[in-house]
């Protein structure tokens, strides 16, 4: 890559990072009533903006970012619902558009993979226990000095 | 001249580290110490190797050598001298080489370390060496940070105004300490494999590396947070961006070793888990090079990447952490691990530690990727962002949270778990008493505010009384608790505060999540604006000018609801000549624990009347401790770290002394 080229690029890059800032709090746009002004602030943090690297239109600068603000605040003011308003944006530019991921199959891993974890530590522990006495092996006089010898090591 | 030394001197490194394993193996097959011998040797020179070769990196960007390339793309004669310094790790060359750098330091050190048993020694060193060939061989023939430019230009591009900071000038050298530092922990766990044998003093051997690893990793995460909430002007501290993501997998993985190796040391228990931690922690800091370096995420931080050569790097990970984990999956069903115990005890708790941490790794790991997965399997662009992060692992980490006191003080093996609590009642009663009178006294009402307080003040009130049993606080007569208390192992004293410092950044997290206010206005010079129960005044907007940049500076007077003045802030705008980029300069008024962070935007020319100002304010409630706890966090890991050399340090000195009578002094 020539030099050039790559400072077109970093120059590129950067313009999407330093318009950064909770452009959405800009006052010549909020809507004039502070519950539906809220509303709407909440969608923006769910919105993606399309062209910035990674942020919400509640935080972009960028021209898409103003225009995705100013067209939710139009939907706030017509009266429809938190879903419509997303249903009408995934409709527009696909999944990509709302941070939170919608729940279906293609997703699934991302709510099962936790679950998953915790159910196997939960299963190994299990195990475990049911192992304790089996392979033990101590009397239970030795378990008492066992107890006492490694009390002293911690303290 | 001293360009091509630097050349010189790391391809030359390169045959080094091929040469430490190679001897290494040998050493370890013929059980030659000789052989070993010189493996420990040439890991020694590489550094020194590497060393000279970013010895001569450093020495072209402060003399502004702009014949190299890294130079001509990262530097600029008008740049403060710090970051022409720092310009040598801006780029995508330059880190790599401070990567390798670190790589091979911390080799130098385990092959210089004495007390490892041979075998476990030669087959750590030989893959520390392996891992050092795959980095600097990458770093010679893809990315080289000294390669000439034909012509030499006259002047260089200068390095991302957003970079030329202190925090962030800081901010790589401690995350890539952190991330490699895992390295060595990793190689250990080779040998362990190879060598069939995993024991309590494996895992103290372990202990350090990742007592270092881990406290330098939290103060480069720490770092680039604070970097990220006042260098980009957008009030927050994490943003669970894909970069940000990157480096926590290896933090939170390092966490979960930390815990698990105790158990190991001191029961002999999960002996395969802590291997398996030990892999993946440097498995998930290679990733996060990786990840970061090659642009195949979409990120805010994403600077100095290079898709081409992120798929070399996809290459060297695929066959460090995957001949690492095949090793693993044959060899550790023969590791012997049978030491049995109840769920409720020291191990239990410690177990539990595990599993969770475990689940809050899955999830940001997942998360992190699944939407390149997805592009990649049915080519659907997906996002997950902040909503699923905050949600899921907020569901994982309380519970670690709220089980946190009681760990310390069950008793190996079995533990008697109401005891427990009953010795923690009164960290339980003012914590409650404290979220409870959050919750009906303060507006607005939150129910974040008031669990986070609870959260915290149990977690920290959890922590002290741990320590105060220890020491007999309120029990013995004074004397005696503080010679108790000179007497406790410094790693006690460590997790002490590390605990201390995880309810210090919940207590600030929850707070500043659930009461930061903002407030926005054009204002004209005299117009003000309420933010909170401040008010910030707009008295001027004047010129200055810096050594690389000239700006645009607001003069802002913030007072507090009785009118007192909380402090002058200066925020600018920058504009960097040499790029014709535009920075915004945060101004942050400083106190304990609050900050109230004011933002200049650009001039909106008024029809009639005089230009106005944009102006955004933040009031962010105790987020000094969001950035304070971490940082206890990384001290107790280091103060547990001293214990460790200083108990061994003793050790050898009174072994040397039992063996040679002391001469006269």
């Amino acid at each position: 890559m020539t030099p050039t080229r790559a400072l077109r690029r970093a120059a590129l890059a950067l313009l999407a990072v330093t318009v950064l800032g909770a452009a959405a709090a800009d006052p010549a746009d909020r809507l004039a009533d502070p519950a539906k002004e809220a509303r709407a602030r909440a969608l923006f943090r769910d919105v993606r903006c399309l062209v910035c690297q990674s942020e919400s239109i509640d935080e972009s600068e960028a021209p898409l970012a103003h225009d995705l603000r100013q067209l939710i605040r139009q939907q706030v003011t017509d009266g429809r619902s938190d879903a419509q308003i997303k249903g009408f944006l995934v409709s527009r530019y696909g999944q990509f558009v709302l941070l939170t991921p919608a729940l279906s199959w293609g997703n699934a891993v991302l709510w099962i993979a936790p679950l998953l974890v915790v159910a196997l530590g939960g299963a190994a522990l299990w195990t475990r226990r049911r192992a304790a006495p089996e392979t033990s092996g101590l009397s239970a006089q030795e378990e008492a000095a066992l107890e006492t010898l490694s009390r002293d090591e911690t303290n | 001249m001293i360009d091509e030394l630097g050349q010189f001197a790391l391809v030359l490194a390169l045959m080094l580290s091929l040469a430490q394993a190679a001897l290494s193996i040998a050493g370890r097959i013929r059980r030659d110490a000789a052989l070993a011998g010189a493996g420990e040797g040439a890991a020694l020179a590489t550094f020194v190797a590497v060393l000279l070769g970013f010895g001569a990196l450093i020495h072209a960007f402060v003399t502004s050598d702009f014949s190299v390339l890294n130079v001509f793309d990262n530097s600029h004669t008008a740049k403060p001298l710090i970051y022409k310094i720092a310009g040598a790790w801006g780029s995508h060359e330059g880190s790599m080489l401070l990567w390798c750098l670190i790589l091979t330091g911390y080799g130098a050190l385990m092959a210089a370390s004495g007390r490892l048993p041979f075998g476990l020694k030669a087959s750590a060193v030989a893959t520390q060496g392996l891992l050092g060939a795959l980095f600097i061989g990458y770093m010679v023939f893809a990315s080289n940070p000294l390669t000439r430019l034909p012509d030499l230009p006259v002047q260089g591009n200068s390095l991302n105004p957003l970079l030329q900071d202190p925090a962030l000038a800081a901010h790589p050298p401690f995350l890539y300490a952190g991330y490699v530092g895992f390295s060595v922990v990793f190689s250990l766990s080779v040998a362990a494999l190879i060598e069939g044998r995993v024991d309590p003093a494996w895992a103290r051997w372990i202990r350090p590396w990742a007592l270092a690893a881990w406290s330098l990793l939290t103060i480069g995460i720490t770092l680039g947070s604070y970097w990220a909430y006042y260098e980009l002007g957008w009030g927050g501290w994490w943003a669970w961006d894909p970069v940000e993501n990157a480096s926590f997998m290896p933090w939170l993985l390092g966490t979960a070793l930390l815990h698990s190796a105790a158990v190991t040391e001191k029961r002999g228990a999960l002996a395969a888990w802590t291997v398996l931690l030990g892999l993946g922690a440097f498995t998930l800091s290679m990733m996060g090079a990786f990840l970061v370096r090659s642009g195949v995420l979409i990120s805010v931080h994403a600077f100095a990447i290079d898709p081409k050569r992120g798929v070399l790097l996809l290459e060297i990970l695929g066959v460090a952490a995957g001949g690492a984990l095949g090793l693993y999956a044959w060899r550790a069903p023969a590791l012997r691990d049978e030491a049995a115990f109840t769920p409720v005890s020291r191990e239990g708790a410690l177990f539990l530690n595990n599993v969770l941490l475990a689940a809050a790794t899955a999830v940001v790991l997942i998360g992190t990727l699944l939407p390149l997965i997805r592009a990649a399997i049915d080519g659907t662009p997906i996002s997950v962002g902040a909503p699923y992060f905050n949600l899921t692992f907020t569901a994982l980490v309380a519970p670690a949270l709220i089980a946190l006191p009681a760990g310390p003080l069950l008793a190996w093996k079995r533990g008697d778990l109401p005891g427990a609590l009953r010795r923690l009642w009164l960290a339980a009663v003012v914590a409650l008493a404290a979220g409870l009178a959050t919750l009906g006294l303060v507006t607005p009402r939150s129910l974040l505010a008031a669990s986070g307080i609870a959260l915290g003040g149990w977690v920290i009130g959890g922590a002290l009384i741990e320590a105060a049993e220890r020491v007999r606080a309120f029990q013995a007569p004074w004397p005696e608790v503080g010679r108790r208390a000179l007497g406790l192992p410094r790693g006690a004293w460590g997790m002490t505060l590390a605990h201390i410092g995880i309810g210090v950044f919940a207590l600030g997290a929850a707070f500043e999540t659930a009461w930061r206010a903002e407030a926005a206005a054009a204002l004209s010079p005299g117009q003000s604006l309420r933010l909170g129960g401040y008010e910030l005044r707009l008295d001027s907007v004047g010129q200055v000018f810096g050594p690389n940049f000239e700006a645009e500076r607001a003069h802002i007077r913030v007072t507090d609801a009785a009118g007192r003045l909380v402090c002058d802030a200066a925020p600018e705008r920058r504009l960097y000549a040499a790029g014709g980029q535009t920075v915004s300069g945060v101004a942050i008024c400083p106190s304990l624990l609050d900050d109230v962070y004011v933002v200049s935007g650009e001039a909106r020319p008024a029809a009639n009347g005089p230009t106005a100002w944009l102006i955004r304010g933040y009031w962010n409630p105790w987020v000094r401790l969001v950035f304070a706890g971490p940082l206890l966090m990384a001290l107790g890991g280091l103060v547990s770290l001293s214990d460790r050399r200083l108990r061994f340090a003793v050790t050898a000195r009174a072994r040397a002394a039992a063996a040679a009578p002391a001469p006269a002094e």
